[in-house]
């Protein structure tokens, strides 16, 4: 008798979820702005979401969007809980390994956002001995330990976090896409306790080639059709259209070979 | 409890258990262990000293937590019981969060508080960890210790009494270990629940057992096999504590 | 939309962009999963210890290294384990026997996860309660002609429910805390939908405390449940 109540109760979990054929788009929870925010009704607001919409409408694809924390998104890809990222991913070597990226859609260097009053320069010696945060699992991570290797590491579960902690005195840096350090120092607090120290110099191998949608590998055929489609919106102009409504400038970078 | 002779089932599932883990050795990749060993025996400590110290801390502060419940002054009571209620009420993430974020976001409006000579501790992840593990400890210990207290018999503190003992030898002397004796054979549960809630730190940037396997799973993108090996790993801590507890008891039982 | 020049009751308000639905929301994800969980893990639980006391010697050592490795994984490497590998044992299940691939979303997944811890607990809860049952009453049930089924679901269960409420009752306040655990695999429950509040508008400790309170509630309110319960339960003994 337990066990089919127990089989009941598991397939009517499971039916509603297995009908409809979406493709589910895995964000991040955390607020990340200006490309990805939850508000308070639940949805996820920014930049990146617009995109990725639009993306999915010139691709014709029903997107569904998914949240998932940010260091579980590449094991849910390869796990088939989403089927593709759009989670300011850098397209880089070391995570070719393991799953496969669009096109890029748009590149964001890496800078450095510090507290006031402390003195520091964007070098391996400046950085020494000083406290710098970084989000675990991203390529701002790799780059630190790669060029930093004296400054102490501080390794936060979102860039939100690390944020936070700049704010409340306890980095003297924090080392993340100039994008989303500058949105940061835009903001109240950001004025209040931090000022910008500059981008740190290029290294593609840990820094990577811009940002893509990650997909799994072998799904060729759905990186095909997300292609196309960025291609289409950096054409027909939806593409800059969303992205005047967040900056005042291109965020695509140098358009690529 | 004394396996003198192994029935053939028990055998038979032995000989499953090693079969599967010989699979899991040779089918699975652990070509990353030598690179993290350093990392892993670092975080390890980390978690042992954080078990240790805060069950300790977290004892000495749960005996005061259930006295007062018992036999304290009627506000101070309520405060100890609302202390513990509230500690048990709640989620320990959250506690941990509140403490962490919370505190930290007040830090930029509290003018001295960067030239106070406690700057240094609070910027650091560890004090936070250790203050929430121990508050937690002594939270659901106070419970157990009011218990306890409340236990020891009249007869043998009324008789110490008319000895004309000082209430304080009192309590030195009869009740206090009268009530630890009771707790004793409950402290090795609640040391493994102590044990596994310390990967809770890593989410306020503390580098545990939990955080470095987190890294792990990270940089070499692999899903079970440092999870596997984690999961083993807080399997053998939990089991050497309860062998630890077994010995003492054992030893206990010889010595009277 | 500046969420620095709101006040607490607007930041609190439940309709955006106060983020107090939004708690609520959590709250009730929470609640759901715990409960779902808890039954589970009640069922769970309930096999467990018939087996543990009545089963056969390999079913019997399988569940105690079951209840053994639950209760001594942390449960959060528990959830980050469960949750990638249950979607794949239950979608590999359901290939065998032909149902086909179902994506597993993370609210069934974080109830099966729960339900797991759960169930181990259980077990001993349960297997403690049904061994304080005295011996007599269920052999005079046998003698009387019920099955074992109807034995367990007449004798066993009334009878040992009162020695196992305060063991239940515990159960569910550490279900509803262990949810909490389900925001570090990013599942949007009350404390990670806390965390996105205070995140969003910097109000830390504003909404982390409001969701302690929140949890607070919750326990004590089933605190006072399962003792209304107990009380009516061993009343019922001690009468008859």
């Amino acid at each position: 008798m337990q066990r089919q109540l127990l089989a009941i109760l598991t397939t009517a979990a499971l039916v509603p979820l297995a009908q409809a054929e979406v493709t589910r788009v895995g964000f991040a929870t955390e607020p990340y702005p200006p490309f990805a925010t939850p508000d308070a009704s639940g949805e996820v607001n920014g930049w990146e979401v617009d995109i990725t919409r639009a993306v999915c409408a010139a691709a014709e694809l029903e997107c569904d969007i998914v949240t998932t924390s940010w260091d579980g998104l590449i094991p849910a890809l390869t796990g088939d809980k989403i089927d593709f990222i759009a989670a300011s991913l850098s397209i880089t070597d070391k995570r070719r390994e393991t799953i496969s990226f669009s096109d890029k859609y748009y590149q964001t260097p890496a800078a450095l956002a510090g507290a006031k009053g402390v003195e520091l320069e964007v070098t391996p010696a400046g950085l020494a001995g000083r406290t710098l945060g970084v989000q675990s699992a991203s390529i701002h991570q790799a780059y630190a330990q790669a060029h930093f290797p004296e400054a102490t590491l501080r390794e936060y579960q979102t860039q939100d976090d690390a944020h936070q902690d700049l704010f409340a005195g306890r980095l003297d840096a924090t080392l993340a896409d100039r994008l989303i350090i500058e949105q940061f120092l835009g903001s109240e607090e950001g004025q209040l306790c931090c000022e910008m120290r500059g981008s740190v110099s290029e290294d593609p191998e840990t820094l990577g080639e811009g940002i893509g949608f990650g997909v799994r590998q072998g799904d060729g055929a759905l990186r095909e059709r997300l292609n196309e489609a960025i291609a289409e919106v950096r054409e027909n102009g939806t593409y800059d259209e969303i992205t005047a409504r967040y900056f005042d400038f291109d965020i695509y970078g140098e358009p690529d070979t | 409890m004394a396996d003198s002779r192994l029935p053939p089932h028990r055998l038979g599932l032995i000989a499953v258990a090693l079969v599967i883990v010989t699979l899991m050795v040779v089918q699975m990749q652990w070509g990353w262990l030598p690179e993290y060993r350093e990392a892993i025996l670092d975080g390890l400590w980390l978690t042992v000293v954080l078990m240790v110290t805060t069950s300790v801390a977290g004892f000495l502060l749960a005996i005061p937590l259930g006295l007062v419940q018992v036999k304290g002054p009627r506000p101070l009571a309520w405060l100890a019981r609302g202390f513990c209620t509230l500690i048990r009420g709640t989620p320990l993430l959250l506690q941990v969060w509140l403490l962490y974020y919370g505190l930290g976001s007040l830090f930029p409006y509290l003018p001295g508080v960067r030239q106070s000579w406690l700057w240094p501790y609070l910027i650091e992840s560890w004090p936070y960890a250790f203050a929430a593990l121990t508050l937690s400890f002594a939270g659901y210990e106070g419970e157990v210790m009011r218990g306890a207290f409340a236990g020891v018999p009249k007869g043998e503190l009324e008789a110490a009494r008319s000895l004309g003992m000082h209430p304080l030898t009192i309590l030195r002397r009869i009740w206090l270990p009268r009530a630890v004796q009771r707790v004793l054979p409950t402290l090795n549960g609640e040391l493994v629940i102590q044990l596994k809630a310390t990967p809770l730190v890593a989410t306020i940037a503390a580098v545990d057992t939990y955080a470095v396997f987190g890294r792990i799973r990270q940089e070499t993108y692999m899903v079970y096999e440092p999870l596997l090996l984690m999961a083993l790993i807080y399997l053998v801590l939990a089991g050497l504590i309860t062998l630890a507890f077994a010995a003492m008891e054992r030893a206990g039982s010889r010595g009277r | 939309m500046s969420y620095r020049d709101m006040s607490i009751g607007e930041l609190l308000a439940l309709a955006p962009p106060g983020w107090g639905g939004a708690l609520l929301n959590g709250l009730c994800l929470s609640l759901q999963v715990a409960g779902g969980g808890y039954f589970l893990g009640l069922l769970i639980g309930m096999a467990g210890a018939a087996s543990k006391l009545s089963g056969g010697p390999v079913a019997r050592d399988l569940w105690a290294c079951y209840t053994t490795g639950i209760r001594a994984v942390p449960e959060l490497v528990l959830i980050l384990l469960l949750y990638f590998a249950v979607p794949e044992a239950l979608n590999g299940v359901l290939t065998s026997i032909g149902v086909g691939e179902v994506s597993i979303g993370p609210f069934v997944s974080g109830i099966v996860v729960i339900a797991l811890v759960q169930g181990a607990y259980a077990t001993e809860v349960m297997r403690g309660a049904i061994r304080a049952i005295p011996r007599g009453q269920i052999e005079a049930a046998y003698s009387l002609g019920m099955s074992s089924a109807k034995t367990f679901r007449r004798i066993t269960l009334p009878a040992m429910l009162p020695g196992a409420l305060p063991g239940l009752s515990n159960l569910w306040l550490i279900a509803t805390k262990d949810t909490a655990l389900l925001a570090v695999v990013g599942f949007t429950e009350l404390t990670l939908a806390a965390r996105q509040a205070a995140g969003a508008t910097k109000h830390h400790l504003l909404f982390l405390c409001a969701a302690g309170v929140l949890y607070l509630l919750v326990s004590l309110i089933s605190n006072a449940v399962f003792k209304a319960l107990e009380r009516r339960a061993t009343r019922g003994m001690s009468h008859g």
